[in-house]
């Protein structure tokens, strides 16, 4: 029981930096791609070769360079988090009404302010829909971490496959079906309540 | 005070501004108005350097816009648009104190702002300044958009078909209050439409454009009374018309034709048997050519008359007369401020053409009103 308290949290927390860290670069990544065209469709093109690469692969590329450990599993689930996130942001942002954008520059917003105070809030129930996608996915991703020595989930279940044990591969499993039901059922009312207004 | 000189503005071959040239004075209500693509919108969003004009210069108070920072300029300008442009994600009073904000006003003057111009559209603060735009009409949001455009204190604003997308009745209440405000305030407006009515009602000074050029900038009675073009005169269809109704009406057109006269000579008892036989209680007196002398009433004859005497003896020569290309205001006023229940219409040569009666007016209006109308 210990065990699988200790793993869970070592889990979420893996997976709680990275979507941090993943949601910042990717809403960075997908406001530049708002902001300069051509570069925006290089950006998005990037995100989605990564995403189209196995993970077993990434996690071997990733190891190589970065070595065993947490570090290395967290970069890897910055890197797949970033297209859904990416993608959402910058499709909300072109999709924003033009008369809002004309209406933030008449009365005389800078772009900075713009983003600010009219782009972005507009935006975030979009994003957020990109940042639960990119949640959900992470959740199982992290399991792999188990094969370059970092924690978590996949550890209880890496063993359970080790002694032909059922019941222990699912100690393991079940938890991150269950974490994962969850974020998706929270994100979605965090969503719906903050589309009252902005719809 | 603003200032066109020469502007012109390309888009590849597209020539939107054609050379456009004009002067608004401060404290006017300019009204731009065209068909659709005739380069009003463009022309009012170069104002605020939504659009670069070029080449060319626009002067705000003298001063070239191209040398003032963008958004700087922007904040002393307010701007209104069609599609209202509220930010949903802010609440009313947010809304309102957008520009406030952005120049850095402190806390509680954006507060009183709030305060002040909620209360000039007649909307209490504790109703409205903390809902969001989307629980408001439509009418409500864009008073608000209007409000937001005030809220700095503008010296001009600038409107591209606020009222549009607004039913009849609120864009005329929008129209009243826009006006008071101007008036009150003392704003420079520009305001774009494709409305004849609201330009007819709001302007101080019409600027009609098509194909990138201004037509003609007049007063609203100078437009009406002399359209330099066409197409002027087409956006202003009905209301010329109207116009043209109240001065181009003539007496004759009025009138009703048939009229029963009688030769002075006839005797007095033949009258009184022709006025029985047609129903009349007077006739209209001719003398030999046909000219007009005066009536004679049954009421005169019966007190006053003498069988076998000429009726010649019994005229009333203060019976009213028109000419019959008189204007017909002039005849209707005659006979409305007399008691008697009719006018003459003669001819240049005083021969009788008709006879204008208070069922022939009320007659002539209903076919002006509503056509033909069988008698």
């Amino acid at each position: 029981m210990r065990e699988l308290l200790n793993a869970t949290g070592e889990h979420l927390l893996i997976v709680f930096f990275s979507m941090v860290a993943a949601s910042a670069i990717a809403i960075a990544l997908g406001v530049l791609a708002y902001w300069k065209r051509r570069l925006g469709s290089v950006i998005i093109a990037l995100a989605e070769i990564v995403q189209t690469i196995p993970s077993l692969a990434l996690l071997a590329l990733l190891m190589i360079v970065f070595g065993l450990g947490d570090v290395t599993m967290g970069i890897a689930l910055i890197l797949y988090a970033l297209l859904p996130i990416i993608r959402n942001t910058h499709t909300a942002l072109i999709e924003l009404p033009p008369h809002l954008i004309d209406a933030a520059r008449g009365v005389g917003m800078s772009r900075a302010q713009r983003l600010a105070k009219v782009e972005i809030p507009l935006c975030i129930p979009m994003i957020l829909g990109g940042i639960k996608v990119a949640l959900v996915n992470s959740l199982s991703i992290a399991v792999m971490g188990v094969l370059i020595g970092s924690g978590g989930l996949g550890y209880i279940i890496y063993r359970g496959i080790q002694q032909r044990n059922m019941g222990r591969i699912l100690i393991g499993a079940i938890p991150v079906v269950v974490i994962a039901l969850f974020f998706d059922w929270a994100m979605r009312r965090l969503e719906r309540r903050l589309f009252r207004h902005t719809s | 005070m603003i200032e066109f000189r020469n502007v012109t503005k390309r888009y590849g071959a597209v020539t939107v501004l054609d050379d456009v040239s004009f002067t608004i004075p401060s404290g006017q209500f300019a009204v731009v108005i065209g068909p659709s693509g005739c380069g009003k919108t463009t022309t009012l969003r170069t104002i605020n350097r939504l659009i670069e004009p070029q080449p060319g210069t626009v002067f705000i108070d003298g001063e070239d816009v191209m040398d003032q920072d963008p958004v700087q300029l922007r904040r002393r300008i307010g701007y209104v648009i069609q599609q209202i442009g509220l930010f949903p994600n802010m609440t009313v009073e947010e809304n309102i104190s957008v520009v406030p904000k952005l120049l850095k006003y402190p806390k509680d003057a954006c507060a009183t702002i709030t305060h002040e111009l909620l209360t000039l559209v007649d909307m209490p603060y504790e109703a409205y300044a903390h809902k969001y735009p989307s629980e408001l009409s439509g009418g409500q949001q864009q008073r608000i958009g209007v409000l937001r455009a005030l809220a700095a204190s503008p010296p001009i604003v600038l409107m591209d078909e606020p009222f549009g997308a607004l039913d009849p009745v609120t864009r005329e209440s929008l129209q009243e209050e826009i006006k008071r405000i101007q008036r009150k305030l003392k704003k420079t407006i520009v305001f774009v439409t494709h409305d004849m009515d609201e330009a007819l009602r709001l302007a101080d000074v019409i600027i009609f454009m098509d194909g990138g050029k201004i037509l003609q900038m007049a007063t609203p009675e100078e437009m009406l009374h002399k359209p330099q073009a066409p197409i002027i005169k087409s956006f202003l269809g009905r209301h010329i018309e109207e116009s043209g109704a109240k001065e181009g009406m003539k007496a004759q057109e009025f009138m009703k034709r048939r009229v029963h006269t009688v030769l002075e000579s006839a005797k007095t008892l033949e009258s009184i048997e022709r006025m029985r036989k047609r129903e009349v209680n007077s006739l209209v007196v001719v003398d030999d050519d046909d000219h007009y002398l005066g009536t004679v009433s049954i009421e005169t004859i019966k007190a006053k008359g003498k069988a076998g005497r000429a009726i010649g003896e019994y005229i009333d020569t203060t019976t009213l007369t028109v000419n019959r290309h008189d204007d017909a205001k002039e005849a209707l006023d005659k006979l409305l401020a007399s008691t008697q229940n009719y006018v003459i219409v003669l001819n240049d040569d005083r021969t009788v053409a008709g006879i204008i009666t208070r069922t022939s007016t009320a007659k002539a209006m209903g076919q002006a009103l509503w056509g033909e109308i069988e008698s």
